[in-house]
């Protein structure tokens, strides 16, 4: 079949599917789907890991927070007259992850959920028409030379939590910094979003070392933090996507300055202590349905479900498009105190970010005094005039 | 031992009665029309006790935990205050400011309104979201109605047939018939509704909608949504203001409601819709009161832990008194 007949084809399906849809909503609700995507073997949630709930870091599987959501939507999809249910998807490859999104298309789901990395998320977005909202990766490139159309950012971006951070170490006017950085890609990838913030935020970078984590006495210079830590700086920040190295840096620096980052004070976008704005419900009633604590990621993927239950409870008689475009124009609750909604060049969600040294909130980003022209929210992570997506959406 | 000694302990003591019947003759020509307000603060497990003749904090009653929503019972002689930690309704015993009772009311209780007759609470319970019934002479629950996520703002009309309960997660008031418990209706309002007032004569339902920066006007008769009153701050932006407390005068012409991080109250002409004025109160101004004479307005201050006392004819805030740690909300007893 030559694409164009394709394209012939599936225009001719959809008038049925709508008919077939209007007959059902009136003997029923409105039934939307929506399917996650999901890592099959995924390394993020091993025990180990897991158990050290690294800032940030999963602690269980996404698809807890999106049914958190959905269930406590229900009251309000039904008062609509709609339903909206979650269908969960691993996927052990991007080829996989690419054919499991066409299939999701091809039965008639609402939108897809992806919590892979940036290759099979771009994949996943490349293969279909359909709303495709990130739940965990927080790659730039995403949203910018690589952003798509349909492509939505729940997740925070790097850029995002490095923002945070330089715009508090300018309201604590703690300019010097020390950079320590990892030995992964990723971790270099990280560091020069970093370095891009600080320089925004014309905050100074004293030194960049790489760090290892190592017990060998002849990479003392990689690995010990007295010896790593050495010279005059206000604050310490260290890029560590790892988090063991980071875990141990705190109080153990040559001198007494607070370590930012990946660890000491963190930029996450959410964390279970936060109790201001209703937080705390959500809080415990995610821990009620998932049985463990919440955490930053989980609370994107609740935020995901809680968007896309908003959308159809905009537009509850659908057609689909009409949910999309609730999705991509409407204002989402994350119980914040602000309204969020996402940012028409990158399809980034806005939001604030919290600060935690993983006890409790310290604060929470754009900081007080920190202005925007049109929303301070738009401090935080690139800003529709460095137009870094080209692609209009 | 010596005369003198004796004549002047009878003296002092003598000297001390008339004092002391002076100043009870002054505390009862006080009470006739003292003001004095009550401020629950939800850090302090306390109410602010505030003298509105003075305009300064006098005193402080201990309550059960989180105290939050506080309201004067029918007879005028209590206080009840629903505390979200401790899942109880405290009553406070307005002549000697002490607990006397602690009703059970189950987990995270936030907002209550009671029967015309006094005899029935209705209170939202943020942990199992719903709205539950309590019996207060033998403080049984008598039902409980399901809800959509974190009810808050509860109202019962004035024949007490109907109450209204807002749905913060899911943007709905809820219109439950009291004889059945059931749910008669939701009506899709703003995003993240909080509290209302009704008009006096009945007829229209007033739902602050927080992350909606305004109010939705409802008919009672119908429930339909008969407007939605939008609110603008100049050098705020939609996204900052976001309306929590309402009240409005008794003769139904005027509303007042905070606008939460915007930190001004907004005074609206009832009849036309239109806000008339906006008074500066403090850090996300959230609860309002009015004393009976409708001249003073109390605005709680949730972030800067303080009370504001407005002069309602003029416009303009008198004083703003530090009142404990998370103020929720005032009452005036006079």
């Amino acid at each position: 079949m030559t694409p164009r007949r394709m394209l012939r084809a599936r225009s001719m399906r959809i008038p049925l599917g709508l008919a077939l849809s209007a007959a059902a909503a009136l003997a029923q609700a409105a039934a939307f789907k929506v399917v996650l995507l999901h890592p099959a073997d995924d390394s993020r949630l091993e025990r180990s890991r897991v158990e050290r709930a690294y800032l940030g870091h999963p602690t269980g599987p996404a698809a807890d927070g999106v049914a958190a959501a959905l269930k406590e939507a229900k009251l309000e999809l039904e008062a609509a007259g709609a339903s909206l249910t979650l269908e969960l998807q691993p996927v052990a490859s991007t080829t996989d992850a690419k054919a499991a999104a066409q299939k999701a298309e091809k039965a008639g789901a609402l939108a897809v959920l992806t919590d892979l990395n940036a290759e099979a998320t771009l994949a996943v977005a490349d293969a279909i028409k359909l709303p495709v909202l990130n739940l965990s990766a927080a790659d730039d490139r995403l949203r910018q030379q690589d952003c798509r159309a349909r492509l939505y950012h729940v997740a925070p971006s790097e850029r995002m939590r490095a923002d945070a951070l330089a715009q508090t170490l300018v309201a604590r006017k703690w300019p010097q910094v020390l950079l320590l950085t990892g030995p992964t890609p990723a971790d270099a990838q990280r560091a020069a979003v970093v370095q891009a913030a600080l320089k925004r935020y014309g905050l100074k970078v004293t030194a960049t070392k790489p760090f290892k984590l190592s017990g060998d006495p002849r990479e003392r210079d990689l690995a010990n933090p007295l010896l790593l830590t050495q010279g005059g700086h206000d604050v310490v920040w260290v890029v560590d996507a790892d988090g063991e190295f980071a875990r141990s840096l705190p109080y153990r620096t040559a001198t007494p300055r607070p370590v930012v980052g990946d660890a000491g004070l963190v930029a996450v976008a959410w964390h279970a202590q936060f109790d201001r704005y209703g937080a705390p419900q959500v809080s415990r009633r995610f821990f009620k349905e998932a049985k463990r604590p919440i955490s930053a990621p989980d609370w994107s993927a609740w935020l995901a479900g809680k968007a896309l239950a908003a959308a159809v409870v905009a537009a509850p008689k659908g057609p689909a498009a009409a949910v999309h475009r609730a999705l991509a124009e409407g204002e989402v609750d994350g119980s914040q105190g602000v309204p969020m909604s996402f940012r028409a060049w990158d399809g980034q969600l806005r939001q604030p970010l919290l600060l935690t040294d993983g006890q409790g909130v310290i604060g929470s980003a754009p900081i007080d005094g920190i202005l925007h022209p049109k929303n301070n929210l738009d401090t935080v992570g690139a800003d529709a005039p460095e137009k870094l997506c080209k692609v209009t959406r | 031992m010596n005369q003198r000694n004796g004549r002047r302990t009878t003296l002092i003591a003598s000297s001390a009665r008339v004092a002391r019947a002076a100043l009870a003759t002054l505390l009862v020509a006080c009470a006739a029309q003292a003001q004095v307000a009550y401020v629950s603060s939800e850090k302090d497990h306390a109410l602010a006790v505030i003298d509105l003749k003075e305009l300064a904090v006098v005193g402080s009653v201990p309550t059960c935990k989180r105290p939050r929503h506080l309201v004067q019972t029918p007879d005028r002689k209590q206080l009840m205050v629903a505390c979200g930690e401790s899942g109880q309704l405290d009553v406070i015993d307005l002549a000697t400011r002490k607990s006397v009772r602690r009703v059970d009311v189950g987990e995270d209780p936030e907002a209550f309104d009671l029967s015309p007759d006094g005899k029935t609470l209705f209170i939202s319970r943020e942990e199992d979201a719903e709205l539950a019934m309590v019996d207060l002479a033998s403080g049984k629950r008598i039902k409980s109605v399901e809800v959509g996520k974190e009810p808050e703002g509860v109202k019962v009309s004035a024949d007490g047939k109907t109450v209204y309960v807002t749905s913060e997660v899911a943007s709905l008031v809820h219109v439950i018939d009291v004889a059945s418990g059931k749910v008669v209706k939701n009506v899709p309002v703003g995003k993240r509704p909080r509290r209302f007032a009704l008009t006096p004569d009945g007829s229209q339902l007033w739902v602050t909608n927080e992350l909606g920066a305004s109010v939705t006007v409802l008919s009672t008769k119908d429930h339909s949504v008969i407007d939605t009153i939008k609110f603008e701050v100049k050098g705020a932006r939609s996204s900052d203001i976001t309306p929590v407390g309402i009240t409005m005068t008794a003769d139904g012409k005027h509303a007042f409601v905070a606008l939460g991080r915007a930190n001004h109250v907004a005074f609206i002409d009832v009849a036309s819709r239109k806000v008339e004025k906006l008074v500066l109160a403090g850090k996300r101004a959230w609860g309002v009161t009015l004393n009976k004479a409708q001249d003073r307005l109390l605005v709680v201050n949730g972030l800067s832990d303080d009370l504001t006392i407005i002069d309602v004819p003029a416009a303009k805030a008198l004083k703003t008194l530090p009142v404990g740690r998370v103020p929720y909300a005032a009452v005036i007893v006079e």
